[in-house]
């Protein structure tokens, strides 16, 4: 009997790798080869036509730490004015502030969703709608909207008195970060709150009417009681958005072109690679944006306890 | 203020607070179908309300020889449909064999999985150039099916076993005492009742492919073979000076109708799978 078993088990074992066999070889042809060469040209100086004919030099690691490189410390203008320095600094503010405000605005939402009102599910419909709508026509619809000539935003702000001259709210510097972090915010809070809305509808219902008879103000409930409860699953929620966010191209890209003032690290990479046609040194950078990505990934597996051997 | 006064002004308050929500959510769309119906200068008016309504900004987009918009559409929907043909085929089977096989090094596959999903798209944007021009895949709408599996398959997997895990013990067990082979227990057992999980991942995973634009940006240069996110960006007047809002607009909410359709239809089951994906891990 245990050898017929052990023998079930074995060809139970091979047929697992014959199924995924074809899947592990789509993923290692469209992620890992792919990584792995972006990683060799950024030891080169190859161009996009030197790729094709293999005419590039090993330069190593003259495009990390070189005169020109990625992390060129000694760059006259200090190395957060340059591009990539920038590039930085742009997509970690991006990040920060598109994750907190969605953060707040997802627990409202979610808080608002999870209330018993009539035309609730309308509602959790509507919330959807921002959510399925492309990236890219967000970014012009927002484009639009915030047009400084024509744009709703600045004729509905002239009218309430807010502001006395239209604004040029995706072209001036001062103004064009936080558009698209509003843009981002309004596409993906929706994205948030329905996440914290699973959280919240899992809770144990009997602490509430504990709660409740004992007379606890709902405000003082909700810090001690919700919020505690919820956390694991709003940290992870809020890493799984970081890790969007970090990687950020459409909507910077479509609502302000290459522009340095708002240029995200994958706008940068993507910049160097194609327009600029510096392979080796655009790879450079996607290398780091890998690491740091990768990084988050495994503070991410951490927090969300990802548990394999169930 | 007394108790039944309280509870009066708390509804007040969240019927206050629900109306918020849905103008922040819906507004910008239903600015976007106003002025799509909005045309000359009306379109410059920043009225809430087309005047005369017309639809001439759509016809507009598929009577410019120079912008074949109908055929864009086409190519997103055809390569749309490949992807998720292609994952949920790869998907079905890679999670019968992760949720339901025990073998060893089987978790150290499913973290490789999820990491992938976490890939930022740049970093592959060099190595892929490279390997879609050595294959002849650059330049053709069908093309990007490859590029495009990098984010839709680790996602179709994943979700997927977590479904196939949980499914009964004893539908399995049956099928093996009858003598079915692993193939005929995908086929006949699990995939009939795997329907719903399908539908729920095959649509993210056409959804996610639709709105790509980075890829079909950078591997697509050919106009015929564009696809909708790039057609759109592309939208251009007569002259440089003049964006052609109306007729952007149009193309927009064309594009997005068809998917809120399927969003509202799903909803149930694409929140189910969205959570699936990111919170139970």
């Amino acid at each position: 009997m245990s050898t017929k078993t052990s023998e079930l088990t074995r060809e139970r074992t091979r047929s697992a790798w014959i199924f995924l066999a074809p899947t592990l070889l789509v993923l290692a042809l469209v992620a890992g080869w792919p990584l792995g060469r972006t990683i060799f040209f950024s030891f080169t100086d190859a161009s996009l036509e030197a790729i094709g004919d293999s005419t590039y030099n090993m330069v190593g690691f003259q495009n990390y730490f070189g005169e020109y490189g990625v992390f060129n410390l000694n760059a006259v203008e200090g190395f957060w004015s340059t591009d990539w320095g920038m590039a930085i600094r742009n997509t970690f503010k991006f990040s920060f502030f598109s994750v907190v405000t969605e953060t707040l605005l997802g627990v409202i939402f979610a808080l608002v969703l999870n209330a018993n009102f009539k035309g609730r599910s309308f509602i959790r419909a509507a919330v959807l709608v921002p959510w399925a709508i492309p990236t890219i026509v967000s970014a012009k619809m927002w484009a639009w909207i915030m047009n400084d000539q024509f744009g709703v935003m600045n004729a509905l702000l002239r009218s309430a008195g807010i502001i006395d001259h239209n604004i040029a709210w995706t072209a001036d510097p001062h103004f064009a970060l936080w558009s698209v972090v509003l843009v981002d915010v309004w596409k993906t809070t929706p994205f948030m709150a329905l996440l914290i809305l699973a959280a919240l509808q899992m809770l144990p219902t009997d602490c509430y009417e504990a709660a409740h008879v004992d007379g606890i103000h709902p405000v003082r409930v909700f810090f001690k009681v919700t919020v505690p409860l919820i956390w694991p699953a709003l940290m992870v929620a809020v890493i799984f958005r970081l890790l969007d966010a970090l990687r950020v191209f459409d909507i910077i890209y479509v609502m302000t072109s290459n522009s340095v003032d708002t240029i995200s690290m994958s706008g940068f990479v993507r910049r160097e690679i194609v327009d600029n046609n510096y392979v080796g040194y655009g790879s450079a950078a996607s290398t780091v944006l890998f690491l740091i990505i990768g990084a988050c990934t495994v503070l991410y597996l951490k927090l969300a306890k990802v548990d394999m051997s169930k | 203020m007394n108790y039944q006064q309280q509870k009066i002004l708390g509804a007040i308050g969240l019927y206050l607070l629900v109306a918020v929500i849905a103008l922040f959510c819906l507004f910008p769309f239903y600015f976007a179908i106003v002025t799509s119906l909005k045309s000359g200068t009306e379109l410059f008016s920043s009225s809430l309300w087309p005047a005369s309504p017309s639809i001439k900004n759509y016809i507009a987009m598929f009577t410019v020889a120079e912008h074949p918009f109908g055929r864009h559409i086409l190519n997103s929907l055809m390569v749309s449909t490949l992807v998720v043909i292609a994952s949920l085929f790869l998907g079905v089977t890679a999670s019968y064999a992760l949720g339901r096989i025990q073998f060893r090094g089987r978790g150290l596959l499913l973290l490789t999985v999820l990491a992938v999903s976490m890939f930022p798209q740049v970093a592959v944007l060099s190595g892929m150039f490279e390997l879609m021009q050595a294959i002849g895949f650059y330049n053709h709408w069908w093309g990007l099916t490859l590029p495009y599996m990098v984010f839709t398959l680790p996602f179709t997997v994943w979700v997927l076993t977590t479904f196939v895990r949980d499914l009964p013990k004893e539908l399995e067990e049956a099928a093996i005492m009858d003598g079915c082979t692993p193939w005929g227990i995908i086929t006949k057992v699990f995939l009939p009742v795997m329907w719903p999980a399908l539908v729920t991942t095959g649509l993210l995973a056409f959804i996610a492919a639709w709105n790509e634009f980075m890829f079909a940006l950078t591997f697509v240069l050919n106009n015929a073979d564009r696809t909708v996110p790039v057609s759109i960006s592309l939208i251009s007047g007569a002259d440089k000076y003049e964006i052609p809002w109306g007729k952007i607009m149009a193309a927009s909410v064309l594009v997005t109708l068809p998917l809120i359709a399927l969003v509202l239809i799903f909803q149930r089951k694409i929140v189910g799978g969205l959570t699936a994906g990111a919170v139970k891990g």
